[in-house]
């Protein structure tokens, strides 16, 4: 067993915390405090080299893997949640389905503005009546009565993180496009183009968290695309929603565990100045034992996630383990976000101290992409615990 | 045209630092860094390349094995060669500014050498100036600005009170970056991914003819700065304390 990181991941790892602390940090309260999307953030993230961290040079990605990929996105929600939720959901919900299932063309067309930071892609999955619950998705594409090579969307869609910035060049969007065989629903993906006709996005406001990116409501009203826009086959789209999943949770592991080393490395930092009976208030056991809890939780959640970010980019099966992960990290960051705050007292509950945005920030990832519960149903069919149901 | 950029390894400005055998630091589990004053100095050299295509970044550094590190850092940066001239032995600076020079010397058509103003570590301020002098170069310390116009340099620095002198020289020359100089860029990854695919130039003392490594310098002792006595808060009406400060002063400071 090797535990040692390659040159190039610690030079990453040093260089996107150096420009997470030196960019970020500064204007992290203040975008928050706004509710802003920066324009300018992003396109540094991309001349950093952010976004298409796993996609192939001849795209324009940096044609690393999965493991780089993590340990950015950590670096990043260690000083803010919402910048590396536009990147999180950028890369794994924006390029890498159309990475992985594009064809040439579409792969041409869109991916390499996108690996810059010059626009940012969206993925409609979540309606109002659909979260947990995507049988309950009722965005339709049907084919057009005049044209057979387009096709009508209806519909609308949800919390779609950077669906709606000023530099959005499109969203994919899973839509149901009729029943299988066996009477289940028929999915299907579309990628639609911002300033289709008929397709509107709105700005989600009065955001808990992340407020400093973007979320979006997008309405289909007789949207118009064509045979062009379907990404993959008609009915793979359910193939393409569980597969983006499952590589999705490896980048919101990797916010929680950068959210958890963030408010721990802010809660040590604070309990070795903070004097209280005359004594720095780390020297007391209420405080240290907290922050020993906070190390060992956090040690442990870095060693799953990246082990589940080890086997992805070994080609093995990384599907148990990147639920695992995405449950446990989260929570973890829900403990020490908790901690941290703890051990701010008083000062932790002003947004003048960054644990108070982080503390936000952290309640999301319990949430999006698959909540803990899900999580755990995920985790509970892979340990066959449905098996013996299923054959009766 | 060559331009040198000369790197120097130091720990990290927030390493906990404590003395080993009395004479140097320990240096377990530090982490090492690109002197910031280097960093500046290779700031200028990449941006004249990118002017530039002919100008060609040579990032040169002296230290053991670790000091690899910053050469990759500096390649991430954007520098074209890597040169390491491997030492582990504690010599002299003057020593160390000759062997610098010496592999200078091997390149042609070398324009420009961009150092930093200090290094970090002991702040000896002397390299730049010993190198200059065994290249045989006019050197300018301590620059803010920097501008080459065919082989000629204009460059500002900062002299006392605030007061900006400028400078002319004809390359080749040397020059030291300040802080003010510019903004060091970040690493990209595929900065990061260019540098792993460089390899790096390794010199020996060997190498470099004949050079004298007799120790002129020793160090006696290496000790921390002794801890400041916490501060005396005087207390009571404003004339009392003001009493008691004076007495202060005058009796124990010994300043009025």
């Amino acid at each position: 067993m090797n535990f040692e990181l390659s040159e190039e991941a610690r030079m990453i790892r040093e260089s996107v915390r150096k420009f997470a602390e030196e960019e970020i940090r500064p204007l992290a309260h203040d975008l928050d405090k706004k509710e802003e999307f920066s324009v300018e953030l992003t396109k540094k993230m991309g001349e950093l080299g952010l976004f298409g961290i796993f996609i192939p040079e001849k795209y324009g990605g940096v044609g690393l893997g999965y493991i780089e990929y993590i340990i950015a996105v950590e670096e990043i929600a260690r000083i803010d949640g919402s910048q590396a939720a536009t990147l999180a959901a950028h890369n794994s919900l924006g390029v890498g389905p159309l990475y992985y299932y594009g064809n040439d063309l579409q792969k041409e067309k869109y991916i390499p503005s996108l690996c810059t930071g010059e626009n940012l892609w969206g993925f409609g999955l979540t309606e109002p009546d659909a979260g947990s619950d995507a049988g309950g998705t009722r965005t339709t594409a049907i084919l057009c009565p005049e044209d057979e090579n387009s096709w009508i969307i209806n519909g609308s869609k949800i919390f779609i993180t950077n669906a709606s910035s000023p530099i959005t060049l499109g969203s994919t969007v899973q839509t149901v496009t009729g029943k299988k065989a066996g009477g289940k629903k028929e999915y299907t993906c579309f990628l639609v183009d911002t300033g289709t006709e008929g397709f509107e996005t709105r700005t989600m406001h009065d955001k808990m968290m992340w407020r400093g990116s973007n979320t979006a409501e997008l309405f289909f009203d007789d949207v118009k695309v064509s045979d062009n826009n379907l990404l993959g086959e008609r009915g793979d789209g359910f193939h393409i929603m569980l597969d983006t999943l499952d590589r999705g949770r490896l980048s919101i592991a990797a916010m929680g565990l950068g959210a958890a080393q963030g408010a721990f490395d802010l809660a040590l930092k604070y309990a070795r100045e903070r004097i209280q009976f005359n004594k720095p208030i780390s020297t007391f056991q209420g405080t240290a034992f907290k922050l020993s809890d906070m190390a060992v939780e956090i040690e442990a959640a870095r060693n799953l996630l990246y082990k589940a970010a080890w086997l992805c980019d070994n080609g093995k099966d990384f599907k148990k383990e990147s639920a695992m992960a995405k449950l446990y990290t989260s929570e973890v960051a829900h403990r020490c976000v908790n901690n941290a705050v703890q051990i701010h007292g008083g000062y932790g509950l002003m947004k003048e101290y960054e644990v108070e945005r982080l503390y936000r920030d952290q309640r999301v990832l319990e949430i999006g992409e698959g909540t803990s519960e899900i999580q755990r149903l995920v985790i509970a069919r892979y340990l066959g615990c449905y098996d013996d149901a299923k054959m009766k | 045209m060559n331009v040198f950029v000369l790197i120097k390894q130091v720990p990290d400005t927030e390493a906990m630092l404590s003395v080993r055998n009395g004479t140097s630091i320990n240096e377990e589990s530090i982490k090492w860094i690109i002197s910031p004053y280097d960093e500046y100095a290779l700031e200028e050299a990449l941006k004249l390349k990118e002017k530039d295509a002919d100008v060609v970044v040579n990032a040169l550094t002296l230290g053991p094995v670790r000091a690899e590190g910053a050469l990759r850092s500096a390649l991430a940066m954007g520098a074209d060669n890597g040169i390491h001239i491997e030492c582990n032995e504690d010599l002299d600076i003057e020593t160390r500014a000759r062997m610098l020079a010496e592999t200078i010397k091997k390149e042609s058509d070398t324009g420009l050498v961009f150092i930093g103003k200090q290094a970090i570590d002991d702040d000896s301020n002397q390299t730049h100036i010993l190198v200059a002098e065994y290249l045989d170069m006019p050197i300018t310390t301590n620059i803010i600005s920097f501008k080459l116009e065919g082989d000629k340099v204009t460059c500002e620095r900062e002299i006392e009170d605030g007061d900006i002198e400028t400078v002319e020289m004809n390359t080749p020359c040397v020059v030291t970056a300040s802080k003010v100089l510019n903004t060091p860029r970040y690493a990209s990854l595929m900065g990061i991914m260019k540098a792993k695919k460089i390899e790096l130039t390794k010199i020996t003392l060997s190498d470099l003819g004949n050079i004298s490594t007799e120790k002129k310098t020793f160090t006696k002792r290496l000790f921390a700065p002794p801890e400041k006595a916490p501060g005396r808060l005087l207390e009571g009406e404003p004339e009392e304390m003001v009493k008691e400060l004076v007495k202060i002063l005058k009796d124990e400071v010994k300043v009025l």
